[in-house]
């Protein structure tokens, strides 16, 4: 029931925010910002009052189930287990971050802006949690439009475009992903004596075999590596994430990404063993081109934002490279990855955000020198921009040691192709702390100011988040152990 | 006494948490006694814990203090445990000892910098992330403190970030030990393929069941260590960034591109001496490596005029020594001659800093001249250090670490003469370009004057360093002079005693004649630069083109230029907005453009409308006639 | 003898075409309007002639059914051409293209 109670919180809370905001602004955004807070405890409190107990072949903590629209088999099944819970909790430490993020930048509208943050939110959140696989096709539309208001009316001077090629992309997949669901709903029940359902436990038991599996796998992958991005898919990825707002690219990097990596491993996974083994080298393939090709990309670039939306390119072809290649570590670097890759890069967005709050602009031409001013956001940037080049003992490194440890196993070539990646890591990033922090001072008008206390909490979570990960992560290896145990191959 | 381990790393670490966050709201004197008090600390703990360690060995031969478990998945686990040995000590030894002595130095050096509390953070950090290195009792953690010593080394060298060549270099030596600490990495990988560990005695220990000598599997694995190694040790072929390092400032020269960092290849080599051992091909590789290093370098220190430029190669060629020791399996001679190198390398750097300092920032050694009579003091600590570097004999530090390398490099099993001869070689280019660094910075004529005098505590350090970098030698004697051999036995505690070749000549014609190639190498110095103001032979034309060649270090920096970075930016520039798009960008084009053909139909003209309408209505009605 | 049934629809055909022939030729709206309920009777008048040729009710049905549709076709068309002149000053229908994209 907790998990309802957690998604009626964040529905509540963007209606609230919308009808308040035409009386007072400020109560609208402390309105969004105890929802997502209180929507973030509720979990984390019951995990704490009832740390669960490890039952070998049972993962799953809670089982939520009520009927829906029981003449056609739909309910409204939600559950939780320790893949679900480790991404709950960054949903919401980065939906609480966006709503903190958004405190000043977002002056127009602010109701129906908190509303559509927070309707993303729960989209996201109730992705993470649905079981049945229409309801997760409505929280993925339930993300997905939320998110496109969100570029369109608050986003850069281009969001239009990029708006668009946001949605035109995503609903491909997500078309293609209701094909491949009405699908196994179907065959389903041709092989169960007419039992419709759209359980993702009883369609997990569908025999598939051949090329119906091979093209339903193909629909769910396709509309997963969209969202996670696969190169050459990807093309959405730096529109969307260098015109939307702050929060907006926030959250896309931080947990839209995310929720394609999820889908991988939940549903393409589990489902489609065979076929997914039988394809896993072109995705391993692609995954390691995605790692290049985007890091190549990524140096190019001198919009600051899309910059960073490259480097989520490559970091991400990790995900696709360890999650095809089946092995227990590889999956947890991969969940590992997902983390991390969600605090670092988040919070190299957030602060491309206060840059341009700052300085009017996202072209890394024309900053410079900005550590004289700004050294505390400079010795933070510094931070982040080596978690995303690999650093030890920062989080990201551990996801990728893991992945690659792992994938040498199953194919040396890639791995070394895909270490190539970590070279043009250092390159990339190493350039944007040049361009940005570095060098002379460009002559700005007024010496813009260095982190305020607000930022400092947002810039402060974030860091606590990359350092911990880094340092002990066996919290959230042993979180999801019984889930990867189960997709790996033993 | 092992709870003390972790103490050592965890006060530099302290130094840089507490300096970080409250550095620049403290002032200057607390900051300074943080940054180097940490330090000191840990290297009178280090002290302490050496003592013990050679009162009562403990059981194993090393200290080892686990942490907590970093992570553990299936059969991969992975611990944040530190473990000392005999090898261990002589690093953390010379880490915090010296590195106690750099950053005494710096509180003086760096006083007028604005950003003193970023120094010291940084060099702190530097500090920790050494430790960690050579105190790691895995792979994952040593290779955590061999990526934070590239961090550290980055932001030092780009200390002074307004300058855009400082950052330059910094991103520079970044990107080019990245490049060795990837093969590492690939290294570590293919080992837990093979041994199903990345514990470091553990490998030791599996390695010569598992392996065969010169199987290809352990060849490629040492084969990617060491490129690792060659990264962070700048050898050849990726030794360019170490010459443009040197753009930060003086103290982390001494420190990180001399005494400790740039010799972690060195470190880790010995540490998996037995993977070297079980693939002779690589032992030979790394001697070939250390040669030609020693060699190429030393020739272009010659041609350098910028005094730190001229350390930096020197360094490049000394720690060449060091691989050619490890490579012929002369495993203590070569941490040995780390141990001096230490010490008179470290005292060179700092000796410069002061002259750069007091010489208004005057790097160009032809600028200077006639220091001796000026400043006094450095004049006698650099002689001190030049004497060790040129490895003048029985007089300095430097002759009994090299003196042995020398030896081994024609004696050892693996030894050869060729080696011997490039080794011999470059003993004598020590000599020439050390005489002539000397000649040119203190005698001759006043080029520019002397500004400012070094403070009380920038000159102790170099009392301390000059001292040891003539005596530190004394406790290693050659086999035929005296028979002691302290330093020997306790590394030979973890690495091998070195095997020798049989009926060999005597050893004392070999140090003759190493003393006949130093000395000759003094006096054509003395030659060619003693009160020569003009130097008129260094202008002649036919030598202009060697001279280039030699002052742009063998051209490797235009090489690489033209390989790979210019390819590199070319590809990525003409890729900017992603070709992918194109496809995507052709897409959408082709439905404007379907849309433009049909609209044409659609124009508003209601009764072309239904005329439309009309015909279709008829077309249907045909066909079903028709059919 | 001719049948009456064909008779009729060949009246409700000729209607049909002149009222056609309205629509395509006239400019203004409102001569247009009265050109289909031209063309709705003819089809209406071609229902009842089915109806009485198979003795069915249907087709008388479906005439008071487009009586019905057509009065309320009209209303509606009526108040819009009232208000396209009121916007316009026009009603010409070569004129009013603003909907063409």
């Amino acid at each position: 029931m907790i998990l309802v109670w957690m998604i009626v919180v964040l529905l509540a809370g963007g209606v609230v925010c919308w009808l308040v905001a035409q009386q007072d602004q400020l109560i609208c955004r402390w309105i969004a910002l105890i929802s997502v807070v209180t929507a973030f405890s509720i979990p984390l409190v019951w995990f704490i009052n009832n740390p669960p107990i490890k039952t070998p072949g049972n993962n799953w903590f809670i089982h939520y189930q009520a009927n829906w629209i029981p003449a056609y088999g739909i309910s409204f099944h939600l559950a939780l287990d320790g893949l679900s819970f480790i991404l709950l909790m960054l949903t919401f430490l980065l939906g609480t971050l966006a709503v903190l993020s958004s405190w000043n930048e977002v002056r127009e509208r602010t109701g129906f802006y908190f509303f559509n943050l927070l309707w993303t939110l729960a989209g996201i959140a109730g992705v993470f949690v649905a079981m049945d696989m229409f309801l997760f096709y409505f929280f993925w539309e339930v993300m997905l439009v939320p998110m496109y208001f969100l570029i369109a009316i608050w986003g850069d001077f281009n969001r239009r475009y990029a708006a668009y090629k946001f949605f035109l992309f995503t609903q491909t997949g997500g078309l293609l992903m209701l094909l491949s669901i009405l699908a196994m709903y179907f065959i389903h029940a041709q092989q169960n004596g007419g039992h419709y359902t759209f359980d993702y436990f009883a369609l997990l038991n569908t025999n598939l075999r051949g090329s119906a599996a091979r093209w339903i796998m193909m629909g769910f992958m396709i509309a997963f590596v969209i969202k996670l991005p696969m190169v050459p898919l990807h093309n959405w990825l730096p529109d969307a994430h260098s015109e939307a707002p702050t929060a907006g690219s926030l959250i896309l990097a931080g947990l839209l990404l995310k929720t394609g990596a999820y889908g991988i491993l939940r549903f393409v996974l589990p489902m489609f063993p065979q076929a997914a083994a039988d394809i896993s080298w072109l995705a391993m393939l692609l995954g390691v081109i995605g790692i290049v090709y985007g890091a190549m990309l990524a140096f190019a670039q001198t919009d600051l934002k899309r910059l960073i939306a490259y480097t989520s390119v490559s970091h991400m072809g990790f995900v696709l490279l360890g999650a095809f290649a089946f092995r227990e570590i590889a999956l947890q670097g991969v969940i590992m990855q997902l983390m991390t890759h969600g605090v670092s890069t988040g919070a190299l967005f957030v602060m491309a955000g206060m840059l341009k709050e700052r300085l009017h602009t996202r072209d890394i031409n024309q900053m410079g020198g900005m550590w004289t001013a700004m050294p505390h956001m400079g010795a933070m940037a510094m931070l982040f921009v080596m978690a995303s080049l690999g650093l030890p003992f920062l989080g990201n490194f551990i996801a990728e040691f893991l992945i690659l440890l792992s994938t040498f196993t199953v194919s040396p070539v890639l791995t070394v192709i895909a270490s190539v990646g970590l070279v043009l890591s250092a390159l990339y990033s190493l350039r944007l702390m040049q361009k940005v922090f570095l060098g002379q001072t460009q002559t700005v008008n007024e010496i813009p100011a260095d982190l305020s206390a607000r930022e400092w909490v947002i810039v402060g979570a974030l860091t606590l988040a990359i350092v911990i990960l880094g340092l002990y992560p066996q919290p959230v290896i042993n979180m999801v152990s019984g889930v990867v145990a189960g997709i790996a191959i033993r | 006494m092992p709870p003390l381990l972790a103490f050592i790393p965890l006060l530099p670490l302290i130094g840089f948490v507490v300096l970080s966050f409250f550095g620049r709201q403290m002032p200057k004197r607390a900051v300074a006694i943080l940054g180097a008090g940490t330090i000191c600390i840990a290297a009178i703990l280090t002290i302490i814990l050496g003592l013990s360690f050679l009162q009562t060995p403990p059981a194993g031969g090393a200290y080892d203090q686990l942490l907590w478990s970093w992570f553990s998945i299936g059969n991969l686990s992975v611990d944040i445990g530190l473990r000392a040995d005999a090898l261990t000590l002589v690093f953390i030894f010379i880490i915090t000892f010296v590195g106690a002595l750099i950053h005494i130095y710096s509180a003086f050096f760096m006083w007028h910098d604005d950003d003193y509390a970023r120094f010291f953070a940084s060099m702190n950090l530097f500090v920790c992330s050494m430790l960690l290195l050579v105190m790691a009792d895995n792979l994952v953690l040593m290779y955590l403190g061999w990526e934070g010593v590239g961090l550290c080394s980055y932001l030092l060298i780009g200390f002074w970030y307004e300058v855009p060549s400082n950052c330059r270099a910094a991103i520079k030596a970044f990107l080019i030990t990245r490049i060795g600490d990837t093969a590492l990495l690939i290294g570590l990988f293919l080992l837990f393929k093979e041994l199903g560990t990345l514990n470091i005695s553990a490998i030791l220990h599996l390695a010569p069941d598992h392996f065969t000598t010169g199987g290809s599997n352990i060849v490629l694995i040492t084969i990617l260590l060491l490129v690792g190694g060659m990264g962070k040790s700048a050898q050849l072929p990726l030794q360019t960034w170490l010459p443009d390092a040197m753009a930060g400032p003086s103290p982390v020269s001494a420190l990180i591109h001399a005494a400790t960092m740039v010799t972690a290849g060195v470190y880790l080599i010995a540490r998996m001496h037995v993977l070297f051992q079980l693939s002779p091909v690589t032992m030979m590789i790394v001697a070939i490596i250390g040669a030609l290093t020693l060699f190429v370098a030393g020739c272009s220190a010659l041609a350098q005029t910028d005094i730190k430029r001229i350390l930096a190669y020197s360094t490049i060629s000394q720690i060449g020594y060091m691989f050619l020791a490890l490579g012929v399996g002369a495993w203590s001679a070569a941490i040995f001659h780390f141990f001096t190198h230490a010490f008179f390398k470290a005292l060179l750097f700092l000796a410069a800093g002061v002259i750069i300092e007091a010489l208004h920032h005057e790097h160009n050694i032809f600028m200077m001249g006639g220091l001796r009579k000026r400043m006094p003091v450095v004049f006698v600590t650099f002689l001190a250090g030049a004497v060790a570097l040129s490895a003048l004999p029985l007089v300095s530090a430097g002759f009994f670490s090299k003196d042995a390398i020398l030896w081994y490099s024609w004696s050892a099993a693996n030894g050869n003469p060729l080696l011997w001869v490039m080794a011999m070689a470059g003993a004598f280019i020590t000599a020439l370009y050390t005489t002539r660094l000397m000649l040119v910075v203190f005698w001759g004529d006043v080029r520019t004057p002397v500004h400012e005098h070094p403070a009380q505590g920038m000159v102790i350090p170099l009392i301390v360093l000059a001292f040891l970098s003539i005596t530190a030698g004394f406790i290693e004697w050659p086999h035929n002079m005296v028979h002691l051999s302290l330093f020997s036995d306790l590394v030979q505690k973890v690495l091998p005693e070195t095997v020798l070749k049989p009926d060999l000549p005597s050893e004392w014609l070999f140090q003759l004649m190493a003393v006949f190639v130093t000395l000759a190498g003094i006096y054509l110095g003395y030659l060619l630069y003693y009160g020569k103001p003009g130097i008129r032979w260094q202008r002649s034309p036919g030598l202009s083109g060697m001279r280039d060649l030699l002052f742009s270090g063998f051209k490797f920096d235009q090489l690489y230029n033209f390989l790979f970075v210019k390819p590199f930016v070319f590809i990525t520039r003409i890729n900017k907005s992603d070709v992918i798009d194109r496809l995507y960008n052709g897409i959408a084009q082709a439905a404007l453009k379907l849309n433009s053909w049909f609209a044409i139909s659609q124009n508003g003209s209601l009764r072309l409308y239904i005329v439309g309408v009309l015909a279709g209505i008829l077309f249907i009605i045909t066909l079903q006639i028709l059919l | 003898m001719i049948n009456s049934a064909h008779m009729v629809l060949i009246v409700a055909s000729v209607l049909f075409a002149l009222g056609l022939v309205g629509v395509l030729t006239r400019k203004n709206v409102v001569f247009m309007l009265i050109s289909v309920e031209i063309m709705l009777n003819a089809s209406g008048l071609a229902f009842v002639a089915a109806g009485a040729k198979w003795q069915q009710p249907d087709g008388q049905v479906m005439f008071l059914f487009i009586l019905a549709m057509a009065a309320a076709e009209v209303s509606v068309g009526l108040a819009l051409v009232l208000q396209i002149y009121h916007q316009h000053k026009t009603l010409d229908v070569d004129r009013l293209k603003e909907l063409r994209d």
